[in-house]
């Protein structure tokens, strides 16, 4: 890196980030993306936009989550003080909610009266369905059969708040088509349809939009570590599916140099076996849904099926501006396979009696590795972006207990 | 003066309107494509447009992501599509032929490449459904330089200002929407579709082909009235599927639709 680029300067007015990011849509959509660009450019340094965001996050969802020093996983690992950003405290139970709250105030503004969204894990639709509900929404969550089946529980969460659930069939039947589903929906109702995205990917502006509503992790982490531990944090990690929660973290630190960031693809069965969903660590740019980014794809540019035990991570593409982040080299981008993340989410449950979503277990998997290597006096933040609750079956499917 | 323009002042010319069927190459396998070309301008087509194919199609309906998927299982690649074209112009050196489809096969190609390519093969013209003209300045040198024409889509949102912009970047025709959706949806409303065209021509100097929702001669005829050229793409793909497992029965097929289609635009 020659000299600091400043990062609040990103995305550019069309929405790149380099040569990453823009908007490549069919037509159709272009209107719609220019009227919630405008809507939100202008909402964004509204005060009473800001101020019911801020109330919404705050009696709504629970906020500020707190910053909990992990002492007896930190005494285990030995090295870096172990902090943990509890994302799984908030409603709903993820990091997802920070956004979808913004989104639904913005459909407001838009007088739209239905939203749809697409979702992996289902923490996504979760958290669409529960701010529909409660600002009486119509709302259609788009879903792969294959994680339908994983994530059953959050498929009836979703219909017990007044979702329908949209099985989609097309593709490898999980998240990547449940967005190219959302996407022909929305191309065919764009006039009263607002289109909640899930994650930092996407056309712009959704990418800055959804950063900027998860932004909220690390203003709050940000000032939680100079109050509590008395200065900056050394590194950060969080888990890299689309990106939010990373870039919510990560994006208050960027300019202070001395914060060291890990961002945690899913390694599937490894890496080197190419079973896996790690675009950063073993892609290269491309064009899916909308912009460019680093993306998992043949030699002939098909888009091909990613793995993961973790539905949310399943994506073969991520958010445009950790490409970047990558490529100027302010983020590494590592990755943990299936194993180390299930032997996080045990080891967590066990040690700090927190049980993570198997998505955060590759964060805390890589924490486990990164946190030796570090000082006593060293201060390490992983997001814990959402709980485990809903991965319970498919744990228990590994371990061959039925219910 | 490229094919595409030839084609559209020779049809002007005769007082005709261009008939473009659109059917996924390699599907359901990559020996029946040429064939079906052939066949297709036998029975009336004007000009060919040829879906590249794609994994991830977010712009089309459940006709045309089967295709896909079918061209796909039987290993079409962009360079094999390429092929097609090149065996096809060895028997036809008049009928235009436009590559559709997505942009990522032909940024993993390379875009020197495949404009290379596109000339070396007689491919006409390409259109890119994920390539708006915001982000085509480095597509568009690269055709307009060996004569290949950027075609683009316009749609029912699509404002004034930007028709005249597509208008600029484009060459060779305008493709028009004709309803929000995505390829193979519900009817399409002829006075609003002809009204919108009307809208067109007065921002931008292209042909117009209307596609998306034509289902049948009477459609086709409709919209035959009130634009330059009708494209039509579920209806044939459709045929396609039925006769997946009788691959010679393909082209009679679609054939049979096409020249119902002709001759109602000819009346």
């Amino acid at each position: 890196m020659t000299e600091r680029p400043d990062y609040k300067a990103f995305p550019d007015q069309r929405g790149h980030f380099g040569q990453f990011g823009g908007r490549f849509v069919s037509e159709t959509l272009m209107a719609a993306l220019d009227e919630l660009e405008t809507m939100y450019r202008r909402l964004k340094d509204d005060p009473q936009f800001q101020a019911d965001f801020d109330y919404d996050l705050a009696h709504y969802v629970g906020r500020p989550s707190p910053l909990y020093l992990a002492e007896r996983w930190s005494e285990q690992l030995g090295g870096a003080r172990v902090w943990l950003k509890r994302e799984d405290l908030n409603h709903t139970g993820a990091h997802k909610v920070n956004n979808t709250i913004g989104q639904a105030l913005l459909a407001r503004h838009m007088g739209k009266k239905r939203v749809i969204a697409e979702t992996g894990a289902g923490q996504h639709g979760v958290a669409s369905a529960t701010v529909a509900a409660r600002l009486g929404l119509e709302c259609h969550v788009f879903m792969g059969e294959e994680d339908i089946r994983r994530q059953r529980l959050n498929v009836y969460r979703m219909k017990l708040l007044g979702a329908e659930v949209i099985p989609v069939t097309s593709g490898s039947r999980t998240l990547k088509d449940a967005m190219n589903e959302a996407m022909r929906d929305w191309v065919t109702n764009v006039d009263d349809t607002f289109y909640i995205i899930g994650t930092v990917a996407g056309p712009h502006p959704y990418p800055m939009l959804v950063r900027d509503f998860q932004s909220v992790i690390g203003r709050e982490a940000r000032e939680q570590s100079l109050k509590q531990a008395g200065k900056l944090p050394d590194a950060l990690v969080a888990c890299v599916g689309g990106g939010s929660n990373a870039i919510g973290l990560f994006h208050p630190f960027l300019e202070d140099e001395g914060v060291a960031m890990y961002g945690v693809e899913a390694a599937g069965d490894g890496v080197d076996t190419g079973r896996h969903a790690a675009p950063l660590n073993a892609g290269r740019p491309g064009v899916l849904h909308g912009n460019r980014t680093y993306l998992m794809e043949d030699e002939n540019g098909q888009i091909i099926e990613t793995h993961s035990v973790s539905a949310g991570l399943d994506y073969p593409g991520v958010g445009p501006e950790h490409s970047w982040l990558k490529d100027i080299g302010r983020v590494n981008y590592v990755a943990a396979d299936d194993q180390e993340a299930l032997a996080a989410f045990r080891e967590l449950t066990r040690v700090e009696g927190i049980m993570p979503a198997l998505e955060s277990a590759h964060a805390l998997a890589y924490a486990r590795k990164l946190a030796p290597t570090m000082g006593a006096d060293q201060n390490l933040i992983v997001n814990l972006s959402g709980r485990g609750d809903k991965d319970i079956l498919t744990v228990a499917d590994i371990d061959g207990i039925e219910f | 003066m490229s094919r595409i323009q030839a084609c559209f002042e020779q049809l002007n010319t005769d007082g005709r309107k261009a008939l473009i069927p659109f059917i996924t190459a390699g599907d359901p396998n990559r020996d029946v494509t040429v064939p079906v070309m052939h066949a297709m301008v036998a029975a009336g087509a004007d000009i060919i447009e040829l879906g590249v194919p794609f994994s991830d199609p977010m712009a089309d309906g459940p006709v045309i992501q089967k295709a896909c998927e079918r061209a796909l299982e039987a290993g079409t690649s962009l360079h094999d599509v390429l092929a097609m074209v090149t065996e096809f112009r060895r028997q036809n050196e008049d009928t235009p032929v436009v590559l559709m489809g997505y942009l990522n096969p032909v940024e993993a190609m390379g875009y020197e490449t495949f404009a290379d390519a596109c000339v070396s093969a007689g491919v006409d013209g390409v259109l890119l459904v994920d390539l708006p003209p915001e982000e085509c300045e480095q597509v568009v040198p690269r055709f307009r330089q060996r004569g290949v024409d950027l075609i683009f889509l316009v749609a029912p949102t699509t404002t004034d200002e930007r028709i005249r912009r597509i208008g600029e970047a484009a060459s060779g025709y305008l493709y028009y929407v004709s309803l929000k959706g995505v390829t193979g949806a519900a009817s399409l409303n002829v006075e609003e579709v002809a009204a919108r065209v009307e809208t067109i021509r007065n921002l931008a100097q292209l042909p117009i082909g209307v596609g998306f929702g034509i289902k049948d001669a009477a459609s086709a005829q409709a919209v035959s009235r009130v634009a330059d050229g009708v494209v039509v793409g579920s209806a044939l793909v459709n045929q396609i599927a039925a006769n997946a497992g009788q691959t010679d029965a393909i082209a009679p097929a679609v054939s049979a639709v096409l020249a119902e289609m002709r001759s109602a635009m000819d009346e």
